[in-house]
């Protein structure tokens, strides 16, 4: 008799590349289970703030309890503070909400991004017990090992340990970031199988977020 | 009201049946600066007159938001009325979550009720001492509540609470049976209208009062609780002015529904 596990993973992928006063969120809609698809139409993306956007991937159930743990945590912040949570300010809360489930964690693999109080791109990554980084950019999920060395390739990220310090920050346009993406999540697409059907890019800049849908291989 | 022997403590009945207590938690919010609140079908407002404590403080706080859908206005002990606020916004977060809802206005009330209701019938506790509007949209439309400190509470077209409330509660007497249909503009005018009949002559600007409106508009959308900023109220006060002092004709003046005509001055 198979113990029973409280875990399971759905798949998917998240990435995130932070600009000069933009942010580029995206990930992939596709909900599998074993070698099943729930869905290909589910959304991994959550808007938490104003400028702040998260997106993760891994168990569905822990990242919906997430995502409204959360959000809800935001509007007490608003009630007290009078304005909405600021990306660096919920990177923080993400953290410690995470690390709070340190003994049984959420099986959440998170992408954090938008813009900072300077109206710069930033983007945050986790471990599932909310160990986490200020970064240029980053890819979490089943896709991510496939994506990672190509956005290394192609954005250079600093290392944080040089000095003096370098800025996080990518040298693309916001549409070039919007083009690496897609690149990346279509290659991804070809070797992952729970990487796929759709993708939905979400880019925040200073007039606001908007919103795009890219079709992805369905096999 | 009189000192006597039955009001020491809350849980002591008086044999005419009267908790004292529970009645100077009530004397309380009538020394409270006034707030009104009124709705119509789709919009509800509240308004509260700013008293600051002296010339060199900040006015007190005295209309919070509970939720995108809700708000409350209070009079009285404005401490026991931010713990409530806090303690009813804390119970719309706590709905959503599970329901994924907003909480109905009506159960918002309630639930407000049964905490004040708790503090009437423990001896180590004292009731609240602040009464509270609140103000709020759900399905069924636009709602207002009066929550007093001995846990009843009663649904509204209009009320006002606080000090010198018997002048505008008089006002929204004559008026209150057309509001169901007034626009979301006109029931503004009128909350101010009856805030100003508060001040007893005193000038009525911008910062001497707080108004916030909530509800849904025409196409269906919803106007979120908010609080509308002092240079939008100024305008409107300059504007019910203007038309105060404009020579109405009679014609005008028979038909009149907007609530720009003047209220009868108070001579007291």
């Amino acid at each position: 008799m198979a113990k029973f596990s409280p875990y399971e993973n759905n798949g998917g992928t998240c990435v995130a590349v932070a600009g000069d006063g933009y942010c580029v969120v995206a990930a992939d809609t596709r909900l599998s289970v074993g070698y099943s698809i729930l869905t290909r139409d589910h959304s991994k993306i959550c808007q938490l703030a104003d400028k702040c956007i998260l997106a993760s991937s891994g168990f569905q159930g822990d990242i919906k309890a997430l995502q409204k743990n959360l959000a809800a945590k935001e509007l007490v912040y608003e009630h007290n503070h009078n304005k909405k949570m600021s990306c660096p300010a919920m990177a923080q809360l993400l953290s410690n909400t995470l690390y709070y489930k340190r003994f049984f964690p959420y099986y959440t693999f998170n992408v954090l991004g938008g813009l900072d109080s300077q109206g710069k791109g930033c983007v945050f990554t986790y471990d599932a017990v909310g160990s986490y980084e200020r970064t240029g950019y980053s890819a979490q999920g089943t896709g991510a090992k496939l994506i990672t060395p190509v956005l290394d390739n192609k954005l250079k990220s600093p290392n944080p340990l040089i000095l003096p310090a370098r800025d996080a920050v990518t040298p693309l346009s916001e549409s070039e970031a919007v083009d690496l993406v897609k690149d990346v999540f279509a290659s991804a697409t070809e070797r992952d199988i729970y990487t796929g059907d759709k993708l939905e890019i979400v880019v925040i800049n200073s007039s606001g977020i908007h919103r795009e849908y890219i079709e992805l291989r369905k096999d | 009201m009189f000192r006597n022997q039955y009001d020491t403590d809350v849980t002591t009945w008086s044999p005419q049946g009267r908790l004292f207590q529970v009645e100077y938690a009530m004397e309380a919010v009538k020394q409270g600066s006034a707030c009104v609140g009124l709705r119509s079908r789709t919009h509800a407002v509240l308004a509260a007159a700013n008293k600051a404590a002296s010339e060199l403080s900040s006015h007190q706080r005295k209309v919070f938001r509970v939720a995108e859908h809700a708000g409350v206005a209070l009079a009285g002990l404005t401490a026991d009325g931010r713990v409530l606020s806090r303690f009813l916004r804390s119970e719309c977060i706590n709905h959503s979550f599970v329901y994924e809802s907003p909480l109905p206005v009506s159960r918002l009330a309630l639930r407000l009720a049964d905490k004040a209701q708790v503090c009437t019938q423990r001896s180590w506790k004292r009731p609240y001492g602040v009464g509270l509007l609140v103000a709020g949209l759900d399905e069924t439309g636009a709602h207002l509540y009066y929550n007093c400190p001995s846990g009843n509470y009663f649904e509204y077209q209009a009320f006002a609470i606080g000090s010198r409330s018997q002048a505008a509660k008089t006002f929204l007497e004559r008026r209150f049976e057309k509001y169901n249909d007034y626009t979301p503009e006109q029931l503004i005018k009128d909350a101010l209208s009856a805030i100003k009949e508060t001040l007893q002559g005193e000038k009525l600007t911008s910062s001497n009062c707080t108004v916030a409106i909530v509800g849904r508009k025409d196409d269906g959308t919803m106007e979120p609780f908010e609080t509308i900023d002092a240079k939008r109220i100024q305008e409107i006060i300059d504007s019910m002015e203007a038309a105060e002092e404009a020579p109405t004709e009679p014609s005008a003046m028979q038909q009149e529904e907007e609530g720009t005509d003047a209220a009868a001055p108070m001579d007291i």
